[in-house]
């Protein structure tokens, strides 16, 4: 395990690229900082692929909304890669309102001789100039540079909460409480509303949207999630607004568990296509569900992830806990799913054996290279000895977000300000 | 039990009267849980002025749990307006163990008031009234049918507020957020930090644990926000004319 510590900002997301090659992570300050797996070396067998910081730049700074007397937080909300077509890497990274596309690229060459300038830059008197060059390149150290290609603004009146890029790799899209953009990556003057649930009255406004993705493999489709436990499956051939959805996802409510935090604690905080595309999985406060695209009426799966904290939903709705939106990831082969919870603790679904595990991230309980030890909360009666009981959690560390290496074993998990790594160990 | 609940007035009543009220203190009754359910919801939703734009998300779940309190609310008559001041003070300090909320509607079939059937509205009032003043116990008999006939006019006040707190998210004028804060009394902000906020993390892991909550010293400014607003809207339209 390597613990890579952040500054004292909050990390807000954590994305692998495609290859697992890159992981990047942005923060409430509206940074984002990228991290390389080193390449394995024969020199060094033991030291397989550690993550080292590659570049860093400030992605968003903060705004002031005029109209509205409002400020815009810089918080980095999502990052989600590009697959790579060339030498460099591009990312989308989004914060209330902007979303931009960034090229981060790496310089090992410089031109010299140059004919009107200096070594340093500076102007020549073009009197002393008697003879003509061509400048050459010569390697330097290298330089890895952020450039900021495309800056998609003013599309989104309330806070965008997903982006999502299209396995056509032209276009993406782009979520927020009551709409849902479409957006080619070459024009930032415009992009299509396919989804608008915001009601003629806003008094009337009872469901927002919660989260949205692209299917991995079916450029015409996506999903979006909602407030009220629902999601929604489009297909944008069907029509330009997508306000009819060909799918509707939703688990019929148990009404002798209803009680008035019942609708909260449906609210959806995420959802993903398992890679195959046949599965979604979506995050609400005390679950995490699989449903197949084949059966609207119910999940496949649900794994208890904290029910233990079914008692206790009115102290949560006091703390606002309860609004807490987590997060859930799929392993490269769809067999795991993984999920946040409290006092740093994350856990571990196993979809075959149906085993689960419960870890902690957390500096005093794991040096690097250690193995995870399993973690228990004791519900009630005796506490044993390693176990944690309920009323000990510490519920401003929370786990919201976490990523999955797309084919190894390699995990990033985000506690606070602090990015943990985590991987296989090798033998 | 209502006879009990209004003897109250002095400790040296019966065994009867002192299991009563131990009943009452011990485990809060459903009415008056739900009711500073319904207290903490409206004042997080006013809450919602802040220097960023408030989650929308957050509010409309808010926005529908108030909803949800209300409906049963009036379905069991016991929908009546109640002093934010006493409404903000008292519940809060009952907050710590209102696990009677989470329970499942078949747990609590036994505790729910029974819905109203005619004008005996007095019956089911009381229960929630064990804790309020006794001025205001004797009163509310007197006015529960005034409360009941004015349900519908309390319902459309309170709709009329959680209106007003959308269509303030969505048009917000400029000038008025920070005439707003200017306004706000200081105690605005300390429920705020308690409700809010996490409880402060210097505490070890059991600081920060569901317990710990400290109940607000002050009563929420809801009425007195509220009003603010509308004399507020006055003051901005005046100085956009001239």
């Amino acid at each position: 395990m390597s613990a890579c510590s952040g500054r004292a900002d909050i990390i807000s997301t954590v994305e692998f690229n495609h290859t697992g090659e890159l992981l990047a992570t942005g923060d409430k300050g509206g940074r984002v900082v990228i991290f390389q797996r080193e390449q394995e070396s024969k020199n060094q067998v033991h030291r397989r692929g550690e993550y080292n910081v590659y570049s860093t730049f400030q992605s968003h700074e903060p705004e002031f909304d005029y109209l509205k007397s409002l400020e815009i937080e810089e918080k980095i909300n999502k990052i989600r890669w590009l697959p790579q077509q060339n030498a460099a890497y591009f990312l989308l990274s989004t914060n209330d309102k902007t979303v931009k596309l960034w090229k981060v690229s790496e310089r090992d060459k410089r031109p010299e001789g140059y004919n009107l300038k200096d070594e340093e830059g500076r102007l020549r008197d073009p009197a002393t100039i008697t003879t003509l060059r061509v400048p050459v390149l010569r390697p330097m150290d290298l330089m890895v540079e952020a450039t900021p290609r495309r800056v998609f603004a003013n599309a989104h009146t309330y806070h965008i909460n997903s982006i999502s890029v299209n396995s056509d790799y032209e276009t993406y899209m782009s979520a927020d409480d009551l709409r849902i953009n479409l957006w080619n990556f070459e024009i930032t003057n415009q992009s299509f509303n396919i989804v608008d649930i915001k009601p003629a009255n806003m008094e009337e406004l009872t469901e927002v949207i919660t989260a949205a993705e692209f299917h991995p493999h079916h450029c015409n489709s996506f999903v979006y999630s909602s407030s009220k436990g629902t999601i929604r499956l489009c297909d944008m051939r069907a029509s330009a607004l997508c306000d009819r959805h060909s799918k509707f996802f939703e688990e019929p409510e148990d009404p002798s568990n209803r009680s008035f935090f019942s609708e909260i604690i449906s609210s959806i905080s995420d959802v993903k296509f398992s890679h195959s595309g046949r599965y979604i999985m979506t995050r609400d406060y005390l679950t995490v569900k699989v449903w197949d695209l084949n059966m609207e009426n119910r999940p496949i799966e649900t794994y208890q992830v904290h029910d233990y904290l079914r008692s206790k939903l009115c102290s949560l709705y006091e703390n606002d806990c309860i609004f807490d939106k987590f997060e859930c990831v799929w392993n490269g082969s769809d067999s795991v799913i993984m999920t946040g919870s409290y006092n740093n603790f994350f856990r571990m679904f196993d979809r075959n054996t149906k085993r689960d595990v419960t870890l902690e991230a957390s500096r005093e309980n794991s040096k690097p290279r250690a193995i995870l030890k399993p973690r228990k909360v004791c519900v009630g009666g005796k506490r044993r000895k390693d176990e944690i009981s309920v009323d000990s959690l510490d519920f401003s560390k929370k786990i919201l977000h976490t990523a999955w290496h797309p084919s190894e074993n390699i995990i990033a998990v985000a506690a606070t300000n602090n990015l943990y790594i985590f991987q296989d160990k090798v033998n | 039990m209502f006879a009990r609940g209004l003897k109250r007035k002095s400790a040296e009543d019966g065994e009867d009267v002192e299991g009563g009220l131990a009943g009452a203190q011990a485990m809060p009754s459903y009415s008056l849980q739900r009711q500073s359910l319904l207290d903490m919801s409206l004042v997080k939703l006013q809450l919602c002025h802040m220097l960023v734009e408030p989650n929308l998300c957050r509010s409309v779940l808010i926005a529908n749990t108030v909803r949800q309190i209300q409906e049963e609310m009036a379905q069991d008559g016991t929908w009546r307006v109640v002093a934010p001041q006493a409404a903000g003070r008292a519940p809060l300090d009952r907050l710590v163990s209102t696990d009677i909320l989470c329970r499942s509607v078949r747990e609590q079939e036994g505790e729910r008031p029974a819905p109203d059937a005619g004008d005996g509205h007095t019956p089911d009032l009381v229960p929630g009234l064990a804790t309020v003043p006794s001025a205001q116990a004797l009163r509310n008999p007197q006015s529960s049918l005034w409360e009941v006939d004015s349900s519908r006019e309390n319902r459309g006040g309170f709709q009329k507020s959680l209106d007003q707190i959308f269509e303030t998210l969505e048009n917000k004028t400029s000038g008025s957020v920070e005439e707003l804060f200017a306004d706000v009394d200081s105690s605005y902000y300390d429920l705020d930090a308690v409700l809010t906020g996490m409880v402060g993390s210097t505490q070890s892991g059991h600081g920060s644990g569901l317990q710990a909550f400290s109940p607000a010293t002050a009563a929420p400014p809801s009425s007195s926000c509220r009003s603010d607003l509308g004399e507020l809207d006055h003051a901005v339209e005046i100085l956009v004319e001239t």
